[in-house]
């Protein structure tokens, strides 16, 4: 409600009014007409602000330029300081392993006789994210089309604030919830069904009754990776215009089938940019999953064994790294991550970028 | 015509079955929501007492202590990282609104300040250490071993993207009137953007500044090799210095009972901070961020 | 005092489009002078050449001179300064949303360094009632802000803002267009008392406003002015027959 302030009529206008130029007008000034007025003064001493004005234009594009800044900063810094491990290993850092002096068997990790290889978190960084997309993009994906197509209107509102809510929980509150909350009820309930019913696959073995594991891993991730792939299918669902519902329903289409021609179809790009960007955050997670995967540099088909990943293993030992080669050979993983990580993310984002471009966010 | 009215049928057995499943879906995802809320509440509240908020940690296998220690640390590490993520985000998205609108290079930050929000935390970690805190010969007297200061630093860094484009948005908002209004009047750019433009945006940008805040609040993993940690009460940038996250995350991985129990407290105290932001911030974008503006 | 605008062979781009064309009038002192014409003219464009707001647009480009009273403003000025001596209104009104009707009133003043506190009351007590604002607004001068009035009370709002200033030029960009009958009339009534302080230039679509308020009119069309002579004979027996077809409503 304006609060508005009463209006006063001012004089009566007269009816018929005949603008002239009038002499008598022109002569009648005031005296000290000539003279300026202390204001007029006052502005017309002031300067035009050129230097002024220039010094904050430079000193916002300062501001702008740290964003490049930044990038270097980590690229520069992460690069010299993997330099040990970069000359000891190479490029098989990422894939090469080795054998075990003592046992023989195949060795991934070994910090007391300085051997490192980045296979075994390669691998758990792949599964764990894998696993999470698997359970998040059909749960985003279905939360989205119900938020958008489905939902009474006051339900949008609070659904749409609690997923923002789920997005802003930190990640060592989710750990701490998945360590005494979601591992006892894996190991208890869900990973003997799973290993009973599945076990044939060779992906659910029974050999580690702690709960713990890649499946524990990837199931936190994906309450964590959902939001984003929920928020983000909605941006680029109501990015579609009505039209085109409009047109697939006057063909007589259901409702589903008007979601799956008219909005999902146009919408597939971004869609699929919002799963790609649900990815980057999954590759990059750590203190969720480092709490609940195992920390063990082991590679196994199952799925319910222990096991690490990249984001995890340096969480885990990076204080404790003593020699120069252990320390370096995290910080090479993190550079990995951080290049891997860009990669992704630029992807995910042009495809967004290509589908909402010039349509306004509409997703709140 | 018995096809035709089979092929209908399932056709809306489909359409049922896609609404039934997308409810379900709805479902699945705010159980956890809510499950996670309850048990912070159940196991954190009651331990939400004045020795928690007053007290540092007792050592290892006591029972009792607080985390007056972590709240504190967190609260000098914030400060540092706003000191210097708000000014140099909203410096960016100054330049990106009203200096750069349209041109290649405003493009180019803009999506690499959208590609570093989504770079781990855990890199920023590793970059704050390997230039502050891995020994060398430093510049500087915080350079050479874990410090708040480095810590303060990592969490920064990750605020500046965030406000920056937080702040562009809300500028972008600002009517194209009022910035005229300014310049017509004989106002300096400097001084119109500053007095005028982001006057009239600042509720929108002080939120998105919210939203930064109590992201990098949460956050551990850059500051498990910067920060570190401390068992004691600290406010000194150049030590170790306890947070709020760190110590949630030591505690739950702890043996001990009473340190679990910390962990829930801790969890929740820290959850309630995000609430309240993110409700602030939903709070003042729907009322309207530029009341009686046109 | 106002002073009046030499206009010689003014010409004006925006990018690769040639909005405006060999304009050259005076517009004389102490007067109000209409700009009337079909949309897309370029009045509007004229107008924000005569305080260099058109170079707000970065492909805009201007050759030709404007001298308002002594001061070539392309040459011997730069458009912060110029802005401070010419003053204007815009379509929409446009008051400051986040301040009140005081801070409003001061802003051109204050923005510019300006606190001599006492001086600052007189001149928005001054400003508002020259632009007939005062009686409505003085007891709610710092606790209303400038949006939270009603439109014919902003566009007043925003004329006192811009008379605080004490400019020798006040140009109005079809000040009245969006506002209601009744607000109108007041801001054609403001504009006759005013124009004996100040020189006015008012861009308007209404051709009767133009015969109510102004002196001199000007007939612009794409770009060109067609005809510039005193109000009377525009609308009683112009000479060019371009602009008898608008008059008369024959397009427009």
């Amino acid at each position: 409600m304006i609060d508005t302030v009463p209006e006063i009529r001012i004089s009566q206008p007269p009816i018929q009014r005949e603008p002239s130029l009038d002499e008598n007008q022109l002569a009648a000034k005031p005296t000290g007409a000539e003279s300026i007025s202390p204001i007029r003064q006052y502005l017309l001493s002031r300067g035009n602000s050129a230097m002024a004005d220039r010094f904050f234009h430079v000193l916002m594009v300062l501001c702008a330029l740290s964003i490049f800044g930044i990038v270097a900063f980590i690229a520069t810094e992460l690069v010299t300081s993997s330099q040990l491990t970069w000359h000891k290993f190479g490029f098989g850092f990422f894939y090469k392993t080795f054998v075990s002096p003592v046992t023989g068997d195949k060795m991934y990790w070994d910090p007391v006789n300085e051997q490192f290889s980045a296979v075994p978190f390669v691998y758990g960084t792949l599964v764990s994210s894998f696993l999470s997309l698997l359970i998040a993009v059909p749960l985003g994906v279905g939360l989205a089309i119900f938020l958008t197509e489905m939902s009474p209107r006051a339900l949008r509102a609070p659904l749409a604030f609690l997923t923002e809510l789920l997005a802003a929980i930190p990640s060592v509150i989710y750990g701490l919830w998945a360590v005494f909350v979601l591992v006892p009820l894996l190991r208890e309930y869900v990973n003997p069904v799973l290993v009973r019913t599945l076990g044939w696959t060779g992906f659910f073995a029974d050999d580690n009754p702690t709960g713990l594991g890649f499946f524990a891993g990837g199931v936190i991730l994906s309450i964590m990776i959902l939001p984003i792939i929920s928020s983000l299918t909605r941006e680029v669902m109501t990015a579609v215009p009505h039209s085109q519902r409009e047109a697939v329903l006057a063909l007589g289409a259901t409702r589903w089938e008007m979601i799956r021609m008219g909005v999902l179809r146009n919408a597939r790009i971004g869609i699929v940019g919002a799963i790609i960007l649900g990815l980057g955050r999954a590759l990059g997670e750590t203190m969720a999953v480092t709490m609940v995967i195992g920390n063990t540099p082991e590679i196994h088909k199952s799925i319910l064994a222990n096991g690490s990943s990249m984001a995890a293993v340096i969480a885990n030992e990076f204080t404790e790294a003593v020699s120069d080669v252990h320390r370096t050979a995290l910080i090479e993983i993190g550079l990995a991550l951080f290049i891997v990580t860009i990669i992704v993310n630029a992807l995910a984002q042009l495809l967004v970028w290509a589908v909402t471009r010039g349509a306004p966010s509409q997703a709140h | 015509m018995k096809e035709e009215g089979l092929r209908s049928q399932l056709r809306t057995v489909t359409d049922h079955a896609v609404t039934g499943l997308a409810v379900l879906a709805t479902i699945l995802v705010v159980t956890p929501l809510v499950v996670i809320f309850a048990y912070l509440v159940i196991k954190g509240a009651s331990s939400l007492n004045l020795e928690f908020f007053t007290q540092i940690p007792k050592p290892e296998g006591e029972t009792g202590g607080g985390m007056a220690n972590a709240i504190v640390g967190s609260g000098v590490l914030l400060g540092l990282a706003s000191l210097i993520g708000v000014p140099i985000g909203i410096g960016g998205g100054i330049f990106l609104a009203e200096f750069g609108r349209g041109t290649g290079l405003a493009n180019a930050i803009r999506f690499t300040a959208d590609v570093l929000n989504g770079v781990p935390s855990i890199v920023m970690g590793l970059a704050a250490y390997a230039l502050i805190v891995s020994p060398h010969i430093g510049i500087l007297p915080f350079m050479g071993h874990f410090s708040a200061f480095s810590g303060g630093v990592a969490l920064g860094i990750m605020m500046i993207p965030t406000v920056c484009r937080t702040t562009e948005e809300m500028l972008l908002m600002v009517p194209h009137a009022v910035r005229e209004a300014a310049l017509g009047l004989g106002v300096p750019n400097w001084r119109s953007v500053l007095s005028i433009t982001v006057r009239t945006a600042s509720p929108g940008i002080i939120t998105g500044c919210m939203l930064a805040f109590a992201r990098v609040a949460g956050e551990t993993a850059p500051l498990l090799f910067t920060a570190l940690g401390n068992m004691f009460m600290s406010t000194s940038l150049n030590q170790p210095i306890e947070a709020l996250p760190l110590q949630i995350y030591v505690y739950a991985l702890s043996p001990y009972d009473d340190q679990h129990r910390l962990a829930w407290a801790g969890a929740l105290v820290l959850i309630l901070l995000i609430v309240v932001a993110v409700s602030l911030v939903r709070y003042v974008t729907s009322r309207g961020v530029l009341k009686g503006a046109s | 005092m106002g002073v009046g605008i030499e206009v010689n062979n003014l010409n004006a781009w925006y990018g690769s489009n040639h909005t405006l064309q060999d304009i050259t009038l005076h517009i004389p002192a102490n007067h109000a002078t209409a700009l009337i014409g079909p949309s897309g003219c370029g009045k509007s464009t004229f107008v924000r050449c005569l305080n260099r707001m058109h170079e707000t647009n970065p492909i805009a480009r201007v050759t030709g001179s404007v001298r308002v009273g002594d001061l070539d403003i392309y040459n011997d000025a730069k458009p912060v300064q110029v802005r401070r001596r010419i003053g204007m209104v815009f379509q929409r009104p446009n008051p400051f949303p986040t301040m009140s009707i005081y801070d409003n009133v001061a802003s051109g003043l204050k923005l510019n360094g300006y606190s001599n506190r006492r001086v600052l009351d007189d001149i928005v007590e001054k400003s508002l009632k020259n632009s007939a604002l005062w009686d409505e607004v003085k007891d709610d001068l710092k606790k209303k802000s400038g949006a939270s009035l009603s439109g014919g009370q902003q566009q007043r709002l925003c004329i006192a803002r811009a008379l605080a200033v004490d400019p020798e030029v006040l140009l109005m960009d079809e000040p009245a267009s969006a506002l209601d009958p009744v607000s109108t009339s007041k801001i054609e009534d403001l504009i006759f008392q005013l124009k004996s302080q100040y020189t006015i230039v008012i861009v308007t679509h209404n051709m009767q406003q133009a015969a109510r308020v102004a002196e001199k009119t000007g007939f612009f069309l794409n770009g060109r002015m067609v005809e510039f002579d005193s109000t009377h004979k525009i609308f009683t027996n112009p000479s060019d027959k371009r602009t008898e077809d608008y008059i008369t409503g024959r397009f427009g």
